[in-house]
């Protein structure tokens, strides 16, 4: 109940701030730009398909590359939403307004979280609007368009819960924010090291490797050690950020 | 324990490594009170507020809330109290009405309730007329105001308040002052401030910290008579010498400030004012000012740890501080 009071008002001040809309707009229109222009490049491969066997349809070609890129686009756009979370409100200091209410430290920052959360399937329901209008044109893999659209909906997920533990270590959002961005990025690359060699190590780097379970997803292959990897994901640093304000309280 | 206990505090410590912010003080406040917390900058006040609200641990101690632990029961102890930091915690993005209605659901006022409640707040604070303005775009004054609506708005038993009037202009801290009389009626409150009208004025009882030592508790009228000195400052037109103000019945000393001005001291017993200016009249001196000189808080500090003060409660058990006046 208190949870939703505080994700209410964390979304309420996030669209009255410019930045989501910027946000939403930019991300829609760069998502709609790539949408169609893969479009018209199938439409062109199109007749040559057809004589192939087995060929891919408009889903693999056209709706995987987009959320492909969505997944880069959200990796850069997360830590913009999440760098204040914390951090602006330790710097404003009007985390003393939660602190002496009667509410826990696991339900601000779920409650900040969720917040957070119903902002990001605002975001993938738009971008999931390009893909559904192809239904008027015809039909579309749909087993493999859910499992995509919960593969980005669980990475950015985790994205955001990322986002949320480094704006509580901080009290400036720019930091909160690279920070976010270089642990997002480390995650993303960390398998390239591990994918020329077959040392053992290499099998633990890929296992981190954010992209790696998302790879599963846009194949259209649900598997149950990918959707725990991105609960255990989120469920740490959430439980990080909830030690880290309560750290506040203690303070040396 | 007792019913009109809003809030006790015992033996509450609270350290930053090294450094002792809160040095085992104890206290407590009753229903129907404005106990003024008196020091310092940097004389743990502060501190001393964010420990009582929740914001901060304490290091040892125990504070009871309306009966309820504040560190077993949080939740049920913070529903009881009210508090505004230093700074407001403001959301400035949002209104005046936003704000103080997602202050009401924080404090778990039932949705029917809310709106009635936000209401009297904002009435309190004199916020009606500015409810449906952003706080960002509101003057410093009204900023702090809906920073005490949102003390207030769920009606806790406490309101603690730190350091209420700090940079407001000079009629809205009277407004301020008048407003904390008023929640001092059916709340118990904790006023925070290193200005000493401001507790003269308002508070029932006084405390002073320094160092993070309580060094003296009383009511508020001990330490007026405190405050009071044994000095007149004298403006005289047409003075005469500076010995026959001397050879006046009582005076011990004249000094003489800056040409007709004069500090006058008397014996502590005694009070010449009335003789003087009935024979500055008589005498044609052009009287122009005649007032006791009361202490500054820096002198009454001084005073209070040179060693000779005993607080009158017993349950405190005060070490005698060491500090000069450069600490001031």
């Amino acid at each position: 109940m208190m949870i939703f009071t505080l994700a209410k008002r964390e979304l309420r001040s996030l669209f009255l701030s410019p930045l989501a809309w910027a946000i939403l707009a930019i991300v829609q229109f760069i998502l709609a730009y790539m949408f169609l222009s893969q479009l018209q490049e199938f439409l062109l491969v199109q007749p040559k398909l057809a004589t192939l066997e087995n060929a891919p349809g408009v889903t693999e070609l056209v709706i995987v590359p987009l959320y492909g890129s969505a997944a880069f686009i959200m990796m850069l756009v997360s830590p913009l939403l999440t760098m204040r979370l914390i951090s602006e409100e330790r710097r404003n200091k009007s985390l003393a307004l939660l602190l002496s209410a009667p509410v826990s430290m696991a339900e601000i920052i779920i409650g900040k979280y969720l917040g957070m959360l119903a902002f990001a399937a605002i975001m993938i329901f738009m971008m999931t609007l390009m893909p559904l209008s192809l239904y008027f044109a015809g039909t579309l893999d749909s087993g493999l368009l859910f499992t995509i659209v919960l593969g980005i909906t669980l990475l950015l997920a985790a994205f955001l819960s990322l986002g949320l533990y480094m704006s509580s270590l901080t009290a400036q959002p720019t930091i909160a924010a690279m920070s976010t961005f270089g642990v997002l990025l480390i995650l993303w690359i960390i398998d390239w090291a591990g994918s020329k060699t077959e040392a053992a190590a290499s099998g633990l780097l890929q296992y981190l490797s954010m992209l790696r379970h998302f790879e599963a997803f846009t194949k259209g292959i649900f598997d149950s050690s990918d959707f725990i990897y991105y609960l255990l994901f989120i469920s740490l640093f959430l439980i990080l950020s909830i030690r880290r304000l309560d750290g506040d309280r203690l303070q040396r | 324990m007792d019913n009109k206990k809003l809030l006790s505090v015992k033996h509450l410590s609270r350290f930053y490594g090294s450094l002792t912010a809160v040095n085992n003080i104890s206290f407590h406040l009753d229903k129907g009170e404005v106990l003024g917390f008196l020091g310092p900058n940097g004389a743990g006040k502060s501190s001393a507020m964010q420990v009582i609200t929740g914001n901060l641990a304490p290091s040892t101690g125990q504070i009871n809330i309306c009966g309820y632990d504040l560190l077993d029961s949080a939740k049920q102890a913070k529903a009881n109290i009210g508090y505004l930091p230093e700074q407001p915690p403001l959301y400035r993005e949002l209104s005046v009405n936003e704000y103080l209605s997602f202050c009401a659901e924080l404090n778990r006022i039932e949705k029917s309730k809310r709106q009635a409640a936000v209401e009297r707040a904002k009435d309190r604070c004199g916020l009606s007329q500015v409810g449906k303005r952003l706080i960002n775009n509101l003057s410093k004054g009204y900023q702090q105001r809906v920073g005490i609506a949102q003390a207030i708005i769920h009606n806790p038993a406490i309101v603690v308040l730190d350091e209420p009037t700090v940079g407001l202009d000079p009629i809205q801290i009277r407004e301020i002052r008048t407003l904390i009389r008023e929640l001092a009626e059916d709340h118990g409150v904790i006023l925070s401030t290193h200005i000493l009208p401001e507790v003269q004025m308002t508070c029932d009882r006084v405390q002073i910290i320094n160092q993070g030592q309580l060094v003296y508790s009383d009511d508020i009228n001990h330490l007026h008579q405190r405050m009071r000195s044994n000095n007149i400052i004298l403006g005289l037109n047409q003075a005469p010498a500076t010995s026959e103000l001397e050879s006046l019945t009582d005076i011990d000393e004249v000094e003489v400030l800056s040409g007709s001005r004069f500090r006058l001291t008397h014996s502590v017993e005694t009070d010449p004012a009335a003789d003087i200016a009935l024979l500055a009249a008589e005498k044609n001196w052009g009287l122009y000012e005649i007032r006791p000189e009361s202490k500054t808080l820096e002198q009454v500090f001084v005073e209070l740890t040179s060693g000779d003060v005993i607080a009158d409660e017993a349950e405190l058990e005060l070490d005698e501080p060491t500090i000069g006046a450069s600490a001031l």
